[in-house]
């Protein structure tokens, strides 16, 4: 899906300041930062970067440190100790409960073309894994599956998850990354905002310790349920977060937006997240705080 | 008469209503100068009018649907609560930064029973409209409707919402204090407070701002209200690439009643007036009335843990999804 169009922002006849794209928040960039080949050009400082050397670097540019977005399985990769990922849930798949068609495509066919693109049959992997021999249960976010979006099946493997880790009394680690609520499962995939925060408030109540780590782009519903709701929320450098997409909002007060606007050195600066880790730290973090929350 | 309301706009698929109307109006005109009795024909002509508007209003498609939810003259948040509560108490500020006037809170009495209501208000004239931001609150809105359901929670009050926003308001500050957090919050605090909580759409459940009050025991829609992840405008946008296809996008989102009843997204639909609730505004407060007394007498009877294992269930089994053989997927 290519970035949301200018004329979407004054579309229909809405009335009042609100413009209807708030909950998809800002598209997913396209891969064109991050060219095939031996060489790319780091989108933070322009720099022509040896592509094995960044891979090395966990995907973080290392002459800027700006972070580059990864998929969901390099992302398991990168955060659980070697061989511990045991995924869950798999056989969960995603329904067409709307039957939703548009310019002559379906959501079944968009959903096939998302899962040959990624291998993976959602935009969620869930499962346990070890974090420095720390058990966990894990939910990564793919970012490059239909931009993260959150449907059904997202949410059902996410509460799914949340209650695998409050059962067995795990620590749970969720990596955020999605444009929001998925518009082709209508109202169901609003919905799992509540049944996701339905469940992690049983996690709560028995005492179990939640991370979630917000990496860009972390908008919309996402945002606005499970997202904010860890006991500790910790964010990559430079992620976009927030609510409502960015054009939403410079259209509806028509000025332009401060500088670093619903990034995450924006919002550690508001109070709404604990820490911004650089993506190489976060392994050491999150077993910092498992460790000290006693868990 | 089909309308207790005068002069009301038509909206573009009532214009067959013009004709009967005006005919009426004409007839009306005359009676009151002539001798003769047009009574009978009156008669006929407000029979047509009662047939038109029926076949209207049963074959509605999701944008007309839409439009009815808008519909400038439809009862809003606060008209319901002049009507039907009584002894209202209002409850202002969330007690951390300021009071917004898009979500109001308060105590009050529906039939006989003592609630608090949380009620989102798009405002009536441009000063109100202004005032209440069009209906899009602040984080400070769910803020204040927490603490509203927090005081409900301490003096076993049951939670009455009332829902009619096109989304939480897109603005700077709206973001800098923390308006997914606030959200957020209201779902998680919702889904385990120990209070009957029921929830009514009453126009536009435009998305998350929306659904920031709308996690209950039971949920309810207007017969002509919608319910949507995104609005359709947005959705045709993003979508369709254009705006001008909200009406595809609205049909394709599923977002009335009777779908949403389907899917199990609202327990029951409240039957609005014949041609909506804008045309009788009295009839449909007493319809709404109605439906809050009754479930929360029937919510009431609940003892709290069964309560909050049913409020889990209804919320746990949200969604569709395929289970695959036990099979791996990949
Ligand atoms: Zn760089």
């Amino acid at each position: 899906m290519a970035d949301i169009p200018d004329d979407m922002l004054n579309g229909g006849n809405v009335e009042g300041p609100y413009r209807p794209d708030a909950f998809e928040g800002p598209a997913m960039r396209g891969k064109k930062d991050i060219p095939d080949g031996l060489w790319m050009r780091c989108s933070g400082c322009e720099n022509m970067l040896y592509r094995k050397q960044v891979a090395e670097n966990m995907e973080v540019c290392p002459k800027c440190q700006h972070h580059f977005r990864v998929g969901g399985r390099q992302r398991v990769d990168q955060l659980a100790d070697p061989e511990s990922f045991a995924e869950m849930f798999t056989d969960i798949v995603p329904a067409d409960p709307l039957a939703f068609e548009w310019l002559g495509q379906t959501y079944e066919q968009r959903i096939t073309k998302e899962q040959e693109k990624t291998g993976n049959s959602e935009a969620v992997l869930t499962g346990t894994a070890y974090i420095k021999g720390r058990r966990i249960a894990m939910g990564i976010m793919d970012g490059d599956f239909l931009m993260g979006s959150m449907g059904s099946v997202l949410g059902e493997r996410l509460t799914l998850l949340i209650e695998h880790a409050t059962e067995g009394a795990l620590p749970l680690v969720i990596v955020c990354m999605s444009g929001g609520a998925r518009m082709h499962e209508g109202a169901l995939s609003l919905m799992q905002m509540g049944k996701t925060s339905a469940a992690l408030a049983r996690l709560d109540d028995a005492g179990g310790l939640y991370i979630s780590i917000l990496a860009d782009p972390t908008t919309g519903g996402t945002t606005a349920s499970f997202a904010m709701l860890a006991d500790i929320i910790l964010a990559e450098p430079g992620a976009l977060i927030g609510f409502a997409g960015q054009r939403v909002i410079s259209n509806t007060i028509r000025a332009e937006l401060p500088n670093g606007f619903q990034r995450a050195e924006f919002l550690l600066e508001h109070g709404f997240i604990d820490h911004i880790v650089p993506r190489p730290d976060l392994r050491s973090e999150i077993a910092r705080v498992i460790d000290l929350c006693g868990r | 008469m089909a309308t207790d309301n005068a002069n009301l706009p038509l909206l573009p698929f009532e214009k067959k209503l013009i004709h009967v109307q005006r005919q009426i109006a004409e007839l009306e005109a005359d009676q009151e100068t002539s001798d003769r009795d047009f009574s009978a024909t009156i008669q006929k002509l407000r029979e047509e009018e009662v047939a038109i508007l029926t076949e209207t209003y049963d074959n509605l498609t999701a944008w007309e649907t839409v439009q009815v939810a808008r519909h400038p003259a439809r009862p809003l948040g606060m008209d319901y609560v002049d009507r039907i509560v009584k002894n209202f108490f209002e409850l202002h500020g969330d007690r951390r930064f300021a009071d917004d006037l898009a979500m109001r809170c308060g105590l009050g009495q529906v039939g006989t029973e003592k609630v608090v209501l949380i009620v989102q208000h798009k405002g009536h004239d441009t000063k109100d409209k202004i005032a209440c931001n069009f209906g899009c609150a602040h984080p400070e809105g769910y803020r204040k409707a927490l603490r509203a359901m927090k005081l409900a929670e301490k003096f076993s009050l049951p939670v009455v919402a009332l829902i009619d926003t096109q989304g939480a308001y897109p603005g700077i500050g709206s973001e800098e204090r923390g308006v997914a957090e606030a959200i957020a919050r209201n779902l998680l605090e919702m889904s385990r407070l120990k209070t009957p909580i029921v929830c009514i759409v009453i126009g536009e459940g435009g998305s998350g701002g929306a659904l920031g009050i709308g996690v209950g025991d039971c949920v309810a829609m207007l017969q002509f209200a919608y319910y949507s992840v995104i609005s359709p405008e947005g959705c045709a946008s993003i979508l369709w690439k254009t705006g001008e296809k909200a009406p595809e996008a609205a049909e394709a989102l599923k977002l009335t009643s009777g779908h949403l009843k389907e899917f199990g997204v609202i327990d029951d639909i409240i039957t609005e007036p014949l041609g909506g609730a804008h045309r009788r505004p009295a009839d449909a407060a007493t319809q709404v009335e109605r439906y809050i007394t009754r479930t929360v007498r029937q919510l009431k009877r609940q003892p709290i843990d069964k309560l909050l294992a049913d409020r889990y269930q209804r919320w746990r089994k949200l969604g569709k999804v395929l289970h695959l053989d036990a099979s791996p997927d990949q």
